[in-house]
């Protein structure tokens, strides 16, 4: 009997993701294990591996189609010979033959119950930002897939009422974006300023080139709106020698052992002290090691720093689980392992999500310093500019040292000016002194 | 002349003064024009002596029923229809001094005399050529006397009074509106009801209860009209069994009358007719807007079936000229005006205000049983598109309402099956006229079923049955 190819989950909290493309066509000869097609989401890419052989007998939802739904029928593997007419519909319950080489299919009980929270958070508007409105209101707009934080409320207080709701998805000023036709979508436009058009208006027609927005740039978008509109960021910057650390770093980088392939097994940078000058610091300041959440303070027992990785199109950033525990070559490792697999959209969610804090390093660029947007669910991000040779004046006279520049950026919601200056001292102390970071 | 008012209402009933009031905390130099009785005919003909006359009846019920509560009154209970009027006239008197003294309080003035707009902003205050309804309360001390006098917003809170159809206009003897029936000099012995509306059908409870022959004739095929069928049926199931007798479908179509008794001649859709003889008729046929001797028409205010046309927030065709209340268009209640009087007055002073939703005004009939409703009924919600759930629970299932001895009556909900919105309340039984604000809240929040479910409601009470009837449209009712 054919199989049916659902629209694998690469999460526990994925809805949807992008048909990037098929590696077979239709007719075409499946083994098992052979590569059907590659699945995008907002920060990976995924392979879809046939577990039954057969023929490719028909693909449902063609590659390069965005938003497809978890569960999907997105085609179907038949037995060779086998009459194709009697395919499955798509809602039939019939397994998934196949698998994402990535990550676990997650079953459709599983992914139920989060997306149910997903509804319960509905209210909350896509831009993080408190929205008061009636219940009827909030389900109205849920049901008709909009979204709160953008309709102006005319009710007690400003509060959004049935009526604002039934205007704005009546086309109102603030109507909900027009559903595309091949995959309705129900997320929300990006930009809460002008409009498309307007925007569009100030330039020259043919001017320019109209690149759509794939998923990961949604997402970064999304999030960092987000985060810059809902965060009381404020930030904190230093002044870090580097001296020490650099005979520390050439020290270790030249006692590595050689592995196999006659290469050292190992091979510090200076963003690898940094990551675990970091998490040493958060162990010593554990009340900087925080996630702010609107009942509670989540005080993290474990430093997992994430590292911003910047990738093409885009960024993404990958964590370091539990960094204070780890010795320096084997972050430097991971994250060398890390790196390379998000540049080629490997990675999995596990592996990018979550944090509790995180680090964006530009020195390489010969960016002196910058301010960083605090990513949640952390508290801090530590924003690393590029180590140079600096006059310092040390005991009245010039002298010549490394130095960089860090700057912290701060949600005041969880982290204090006074205890964000105390992070920073401890991570200020212990690159400067990086044996600190080594018991 | 004096100086100018910000806002003139005409009108001292229950829109009237409580617009006034407003206005005056809205820091508006306020005045209020009052030809007869400060709280109108709420306060003095309707709403409150009709509830002080229903609690005597009410009392009475008990005491003949003492027996059923495990109590014994020794010897025969009885009344005397003189007291008990005296005890209504009592109390809205009592109220009617209350107004006075609000309005005082506020720094509203009080101008006595009958209200005509000359032009906008202008309005003459005469003597009033209505012979006032006896008994009267008296003038209230204070009050300005009759004259010119000036306004920049005019707000119109005339009110309504009885209607008469034609060949059974009242007479005050024979044939009685709710003026006349709410002080009887006696009892009468049998009673014709036409309309079948709240007044009507309080007139007929309160007289049955006290032992009258009671014929309701109703010209619609249920009575209750604006209720939900259902919860008419019930009410006409239980008026039946008291005594009532009800004819729906039929009008009176004369009357002919002796020295102390009247005769209708009642033909029902078909055409047959029968007639009725009692001791007295009571016309209940509606209510119709006081729109004369204002000065609309010189104005060229617009009016329509009698009522003054606004646009939701009291503004006339003419610019500071607004209407509020029963004058402006039903559901003539007294509810109603107020609130639209506050919403009025709010919205000159530039607040941001909306016009009522009309499907959020409750509706009271305090008969035995009491009928309570807000929003659609089924037939209604049916007719306006919507897919429903509805959920009945019955007071036979709850602990309050045995102990009570009241386990009869039902309350109903109506939601909208896709969006959870509450859409209508129809409620039946032993105290639902206080119970049935729980829903008007919840609507007027925008509630759907789910905030209902999870509130918790005291036990043991009567508004119990309000969370089984919502649980019961969701199939989740856990006490039937």
């Amino acid at each position: 009997m054919p199989f049916n190819v659902l629209m694998p989950a690469l999460s526990p909290t994925m809805e949807k993701g992008n048909l990037a493309k098929w590696l077979k066509k239709e007719g075409d000869k499946v083994n098992s294990g052979d590569i059907l097609a590659e699945i995008e989401t907002d920060k990976a890419t995924m392979e879809v591996e046939a577990v039954d052989e057969g023929v490719l007998a028909k693909i449902i939802i063609p590659g390069g189609t965005q938003d497809v739904a978890v569960n999907t029928l997105i085609g179907v593997i038949a037995a060779d010979g086998e009459d194709v007419g009697a395919l499955s519909s798509p809602s039939s319950a019939a397994p998934s033959v196949t698998k994402t080489a990535a990550a676990p299919a997650v079953s459709s009980a599983e992914v139920t119950p989060v997306s149910s929270t997903q509804s319960a958070v509905m209210p909350q508007g896509h831009s993080g930002t408190k929205v008061f409105a009636s219940p009827l209101a909030k389900r109205l707009a849920k049901d008709g897939g909009l979204d709160l934080s953008l309709v102006k409320g005319t009710g007690p207080h400003g509060r959004i009422v049935e009526r604002d709701v039934k205007a704005a998805l009546a086309g109102g000023p603030l109507s909900k974006p027009a559903a595309s036709s091949t995959a309705p979508t129900t997320l929300p436009p990006l930009t809460v300023g002008m409009a498309d058009a307007t925007i569009k208006q100030l330039f020259e027609p043919g001017s320019y080139e109209e690149v759509p927005h794939d998923s990961m740039r949604k997402t970064i978008a999304r999030r960092l709106l987000e985060a810059k509109q809902t965060i009381p960021h404020f930030y904190l910057s230093s002044d870090v020698e580097l001296d020490a650390l650099l005979v520390a770093r050439e020290e270790i980088n030249s006692s590595a052992p050689k592995g196999a392939d006659g290469k050292p097994v190992y091979k510090l940078s200076v963003n690898d002290f940094v990551i675990k000058a970091l998490a040493v610091a958060l162990m010593r300041v554990p009340e900087a090691n925080v996630t702010w959440t609107d009942r509670a303070m989540l005080k993290h027992k474990h430093a997992d720093i994430g590292v911003a990785v910047s990738i093409p199109g885009g960024l993404i950033t990958p964590v370091i689980r539990k960094a204070e525990t780890k010795s320096l070559s084997q972050i430097s490792n991971e994250m060398k392992d890390l790196a390379a697999r998000a540049r080629a959209r490997k990675l999995k969610p596990d592996e990018y999500q979550g944090g509790t804090t995180a680090v964006s390093n530009l020195g390489m660029f010969g960016v002196k310093s910058f301010s960083a947007i605090v990513n949640p669910p952390h508290a801090t991000i530590l924003a690393v500019g590029a180590g140079e040779q600096r006059p310092v004046v040390k005991n009245g006279a010039l002298q010549i040292a490394h130095v960089m520049t860090v700057t912290f950026s701060t949600d005041h919601r969880a982290v204090d000016g006074a205890l964000g200056a105390e992070l920073l001292a401890a991570f200020k102390a212990l690159i400067e002194n990086p044996v600190g970071m080594l018991v | 002349m004096a100086d100018a008012y910000d806002i003139m209402v005409i009108g001292g009933g229950p829109g009237g003064y409580v617009t006034a009031i407003r206005a005056a905390q809205l820091g508006f130099k306020t005045a209020l024009v009052e030809r007869e009785h400060l709280g109108g005919i709420c306060l003095n003909w309707g709403c409150i002596p009709t509830k002080a006359l229903l609690r005597s009846a009410e009392i009475f019920h008990y005491a003949t029923h003492a027996a059923d509560y495990g109590l014994k009154l020794d010897g025969a209970m009885s009344f005397n229809i003189g007291d008990i009027v005296k005890r209504s006239r009592g109390v809205s008197g009592q109220l009617n001094g209350g107004v006075g003294f609000l309005l005082k309080k506020n720094k509203v003035d009080v101008i006595w005399g009958e209200a005509k707009i000359t032009k906008p902003g202008e309005i003459v205050v005469g003597k009033s050529a209505k012979p006032a309804v006896e008994p009267q309360h008296p003038v209230p001390k204070g009050v300005l006397g009759e004259g010119n006098y000036k306004a920049k917003h005019i707000i119109i809170a005339t009110g309504a009074r009885p209607r008469a159809l034609p060949g059974i206009e009242p007479d005050k003897k024979l044939i009685w509106t709710y003026f006349e029936a709410m002080v009887p000099d006696t009892m009468p012995k049998s009673l014709i009801v036409m309309g079948s509306g709240a007044i009507g059908i309080e007139f007929a409870s309160f007289y049955r209860t006290l032992g009258a022959d009671v014929t309701v004739v109703e010209v619609m095929p249920q009575i209750l009209p604006v209720e939900d069928a259902e919860i008419a049926a019930i009410a006409r199931k239980r008026f039946e069994k008291q005594g009532i007798k009800i004819i729906t479908g039929a009008k009176v179509t004369g009357v002919t009358k002796t020295a102390s008794s009247i005769t209708a001649t009642i033909q029902d859709e078909k055409g047959s007719s029968q007639a009725i003889t009692a001791d007295r008729l009571i016309s209940a046929v509606g209510v119709i807007g006081n729109i004369e001797n204002l000065g609309l028409e010189s104005l060229g205010i617009k009016t329509e079936r009698g009522c003054i046309v606004t646009d939701g927030l009291g503004k006339t065709n003419v610019s500071g000229i607004y209407a509020i209340g029963d004058v402006a268009g039903p559901p003539m209640l007294a509810h109603k005006a107020e609130h639209e009087g506050v919403l009025c007055v709010e919205a000159i002073k530039g607040l941001p205000v909306h016009a009522m939703d009309k499907l959020k005004i409750p509706g009271c009939t305090y008969c035995h049983p009491q009928i309570a409703s807000v929003g659609l009924t089924e037939a209604k919600a049916k007719e306006a598109g919507y897919t429903i759930k509805v959920g009945r629970f019955p007071f036979m299932g709850n602990g309050k309402a045995i102990a009570l001895g009241e386990p009869d009556g039902l309350v109903k909900t109506i939601f909208d099956a896709k969006s959870g919105k509450l859409l209508g309340a129809h409620m039946i039984g032993a105290e639902v006229t206080e119970l049935i604000q729980g829903y008007v809240v919840a609507m007027g929040l925008e509630t759907t079923e789910e905030e209902l479910m999870h509130t918790v409601f005291p036990h043991p009470t009567l508004s119990e049955m309000m969370h089984e009837s919502v649980l019961d449209a969701y199939g989740r009712a856990i006490h039937v």
